[in-house]
């Protein structure tokens, strides 16, 4: 990393002025809030909430699938009102699915990376005392808590019929499923979430460009800032440039929907792979948007705990704008089985595997960063080890899965269930607790328990892999996915499958037991508690950092020799 | 903001309306899926829609507003005009992406119209889909059905797009007149863009009105109105933008140093000027071409 906090001499101390720290009172502060740190505490506790009730969700999920037949659905269905009935069970397996995906992905993962770490560190990365907007960073968030409204209103009312609650129509919406499958009027709630939530990270996006080209402090060049504040420039282009083809995509829904357009239904001329194909020409963007914000933050993290400049920092960043780049041209890798011509698949195919190399220049630079360093195992740093072990795995399913015709034996089995779970919920989530471990203390002020960020690793690490590397063999074995029963064949890995989820949700407790800890007995954080390693501008101010912060903008310094100066093999002051 | 604050950026008080606004959003969108649906429930819809509608508005009002307010209160210092310049070049590269989808649509059903039956099906995709969803004569193989009437590209068409060239060029003579401190000619200039503007609305509706087919009708037809009908609808976005920065010309609030809510303005003229071009050639030109004109 080029960049230094050595040439910025503000002191503490000029921070602690009352007109700096003044806060509003409650309502004011968390309701109209018009500050970075408030918005990204208001997004990061929002995607908690979230994270509960889709990760309820798999729970349900997982328990349903411990065995063959049909347990527990029923149950499901009276919950949320319906009438139990054969139809109705299997119509709440596809809204658990549904549900799940969405709130996973649009309301977990995206709001906390994006909205949270974004929010709180792009500003303070840069040396900026706000977003470039900030009124507008608000209504981004109240627009995906909008969103989530809309989405849980589509559970309680009529899907594929009055008995039968929720759009059952998994994350892509596909038609017609989702359009003469899906009748009722839940589906049309779940599309206007999408539009509203994706209208909020539109604003969001503009935003984050805008504050990263123009707000960045004296000195600080494009090249000289750090990688996470790439991430999200890369990632902000990918929003803004694929979310409004999906609200086209699911205008057209809409219309298919209510208003006897044909876009999607043969019958008139439409043609339901035309969705496909604009839904992936958003959806693969989007999965990279998931995962970028979280190579930023593990090549923070790796660089601080090995006190050493991550490895490569040019080609660490341009390999993301490679990966933002091609990620806009290999989204029918998705769709390797609707149909496409021989020579789609072979371009597709081929350029799938391009993405490999810069993926492959990120992990290898981080293993590079940590060669040789003075590496420290603090909980940030194990689950950013985790990251980086578990990442590559669920790549290198992935570089089998580009393959056309592999893919069409796999496609829509568990093989891809377990591909995708290891790049997010063994990828983005763990770069997500990893950085959540990372800026918690300067985000609250306190130190969370070391041993209990460990145990929570530990058990989360077991727990996920004891989940999905059996799905890897249940795929292979052609166990479809989005289907609530299978024969006994496939009873013995979906019982692991399932206690893995016992494990993980036990670990989960633990963290939120770290939580309460460090909020009551835990002791203040230092500015920098990481010690020499931790070289951004955010540790160079108070934990939690003063309301307004860099009210005297901080100068960032030429230092190419840079890591020379870097302290090698001596343990950190705080150690 | 009090004290030693040393940067030109803008530090904004807490505001209600961002709340106010998405509240009104989810009751506005939540209104429309009641409406879609009264069998399930009733006539609840229209005041439900209505309410969130009235909120958005007023939220649109009280922003924007505000925005003009702090700019005269001399708040927008020249980095926080240019981050206005990148938020709205942003925000219109968003608006391109989305009429992206229009035109895929669009150029699906135009080069890849659905097979005229299952034994003329080119394709495994096409085998598959007939296979499954029966035989498939809904548009006979081509973009427009043999013999279904189109609107004549060269009649109103051809005059919209006069029309919304020359409003390029009246907003670019109040830019300049801006510039050189000529605020009659500016005000001139909007007056001009804004009725050009109005009476392309005007037109496209009358063209609507005529329409030999509907919305419903085919894949033509609601790739037509969809595109068309949003683009409309950018027009009438477009249209009330320059209304306000023709109010704030009456009140005297463009310099010709700071005018970025003109400029913001005209910049998003040009773009649905542009929208249009691709529109007249592709969609009016191109996709009816060979077609009976109405």
């Amino acid at each position: 990393m080029a960049t230094t906090a050595e040439g910025f001499d503000t002191n503490h101390e000029e921070h602690a002025h009352d007109h700096a720290d003044h806060k509003p009172g409650f309502f004011k502060r968390w309701f109209m809030s018009t500050n970075h740190k408030d918005i990204g505490t208001l997004y990061l506790i929002f995607a908690i909430i979230a994270g509960i009730v889709g990760g309820a969700m798999s729970g349900v999920m997982r328990l349903e699938l411990a065995e063959p037949g049909i347990q527990y659905l029923a149950g499901a269905v009276e919950f949320f009102g319906g009438n139990p009935s054969e139809n109705a069970n299997l119509h709440m397996w596809n809204v658990f699915i549904t549900a799940h995906g969405l709130i996973m992905v649009f309301f977990m993962v995206m709001p906390a990376m994006i909205g949270g770490f974004g929010n709180w560190f792009v500003p303070l990365m840069i040396g900026a005392p706000d977003m470039a907007f900030p009124r507008m960073n608000n209504v981004s968030f109240w627009l995906t808590v909008a969103g989530f409204i809309s989405l849980c209103f589509s559970l309680f009312v009529p899907g594929t019929g009055p008995d039968a609650l929720g759009a059952g129509v998994g994350w892509t919406v596909y038609a017609p499923l989702s359009t003469t499958g899906n009748p009722g009027p839940a589906v049309d709630f779940a599309i206007f979430s999408l539009h509203l939530a994706g209208a909020g990270s539109i604003l969001g996006a503009t935003n984050f460009i805008t504050t990263i080209f123009n707000m960045r402090a004296p000195g600080m060049t494009l090249h000289k800032m750090p990688l996470f504040v790439w991430s999200v420039l890369v990632t902000a282009f990918l929003l803004l440039l694929a979310l409004p083809v999906l609200a086209a995509a699911i205008t057209m829904l809409l219309t298919d929907r209510n208003f006897q357009t044909t876009f999607f239904d043969p019958s008139g001329g439409g043609d339901p792979v035309l969705y496909q194909h604009l839904f992936w020409f958003f959806g693969h963007p989007e999965v990279y948007i998931m995962i970028l914000p979280g190579f930023g933050m593990i090549s923070q993290i790796v660089a601080t705990f090995s006190r050493k400049p991550v490895f490569g920092y040019l080609g660490m960043a341009y390999a993301m704008v490679a990966i933002g780049v091609v990620g806009f041209i290999v989204w029918a890798h998705h769709m390797y089985t609707v149909g496409l011509d021989v020579n789609t698949k072979m371009y597709f195919t081929a350029a799938t595997m391009v993405i490999a190399v810069p993926t492959g220049v990120k992990i290898f630079s981080w293993i590079a960063t940590m060669w040789g360093g003075s590496m420290e195992f603090k909980s940030p740093m194990v689950w950013a080890m985790g990251f980086i072990f578990l990442f590559t795995v669920g790549g290198v399913t992935g570089v089998v899965l580009a393959n056309g015709g592999i893919d069409d034996n796999l496609h829509d089995t568990y093989y891809v269930v377990a591909h995708f779970h290891y790049v997010l919920s063994m990828g983005a989530v763990f770069s997500l607790f990893a950085g959540f471990y990372y800026w918690f203390p300067k985000m609250s002020g306190r130190m969370h328990s070391e041993l209990l960020s460990h145990l929570h690793f530990w058990g989360f690490f077991i727990g996920v892999n004891v989940i999905f590397f059996p799905q890897h063999f249940l795929g292979m074995n052609g166990m479809p996915r989005r289907i609530p029963d299978y024969p006994e064949a496939f009873a013995y890995w979906n019982e692991i499958s399932s206690y893995g989820y016992a494990i993980m949700a036990a670990s989960m407790l633990i963290f939120f037991v770290n939580l309460v800890y460090a909020f009551t007995i835990g002791k203040k954080a230092a500015a920098n508690p990481w010690g020499a390693g931790a070289t951004t501008l955010e540790w160079t101010l108070s934990s939690p950092p003063p309301f307004h912060q860099f009210e005297t903008l901080p100068v960032i310094e030429d230092h190419h020799d840079y890591h020379d100066h870097m302290p090698r093999g001596e343990k950190p002051a705080s150690a | 903001m009090a004290g030693n604050v040393n940067h030109d950026y803008h530090i904004l008080e807490p505001d209600i309306w961002p709340l106010v606004g998405s509240i009104s959003a989810v009751t506005f969108t939540s209104g429309l899926v009641l409406n879609m649906h009264p069998d399930t429930f009733g006539t609840s819809g229209g005041i439900v829609m209505w309410a969130g509608l009235a909120g958005l508005i007023a939220t649109f009002f009280m922003w924007f507003k505000n925005i003009v307010v702090e700019a005269q209160q001399g708040d927008h210092t020249p980095v926080v005009q240019l981050h206005m310049r990148y938020g709205m070049i942003l925000f219109i590269a968003s608006e391109v992406m989305f009429f992206v989808g229009w035109f895929w649509s669009f150029f699906d059903f135009a080069l890849f119209p659905a097979p005229l039956s299952v034994t003329d099906a080119g394709t495994a995709a096409q085998v598959t889909a007939n296979a499954f969803l029966g035989d498939n004569t809904a548009t006979g193989g081509t973009l427009v059905p043999q013999g279904m009437e189109v609107l004549d590209a060269f009649s109103l068409p051809l005059l919209n797009t006069l029309i919304l060239l020359c409003s390029g060029t009246t907003v670019t003579w109040a830019h300049h007149a801006l510039i050189h401190g000529d605020r009659d000619g500016l005000k001139k200039g909007l007056w001009a863009t804004i009725a050009l503007g109005a009476l392309f609305s005007a037109i496209q509706a009358y063209e609507y009105s005529i329409a030999p087919f509907n919305f419903g009708q085919n894949t033509y037809s609601s790739a037509f109105y969809m595109a068309t009908g949003f683009h409309g609808f950018h027009v009438l976005i477009g249209t009330i933008f320059l209304a306000v920065c023709l109010f704030r010309a009456y009140k005297g609030h463009f310099t010709p140093r700071q005018h970025f809510g003109f400029e913001a303005a005209a910049w998003y003229w040009h773009f649905v000027d542009v929208v249009w071009l691709f529109l007249f050639i592709a969609v009016y030109v191109w996709g009816g071409w060979g077609s009976p004109v109405h």
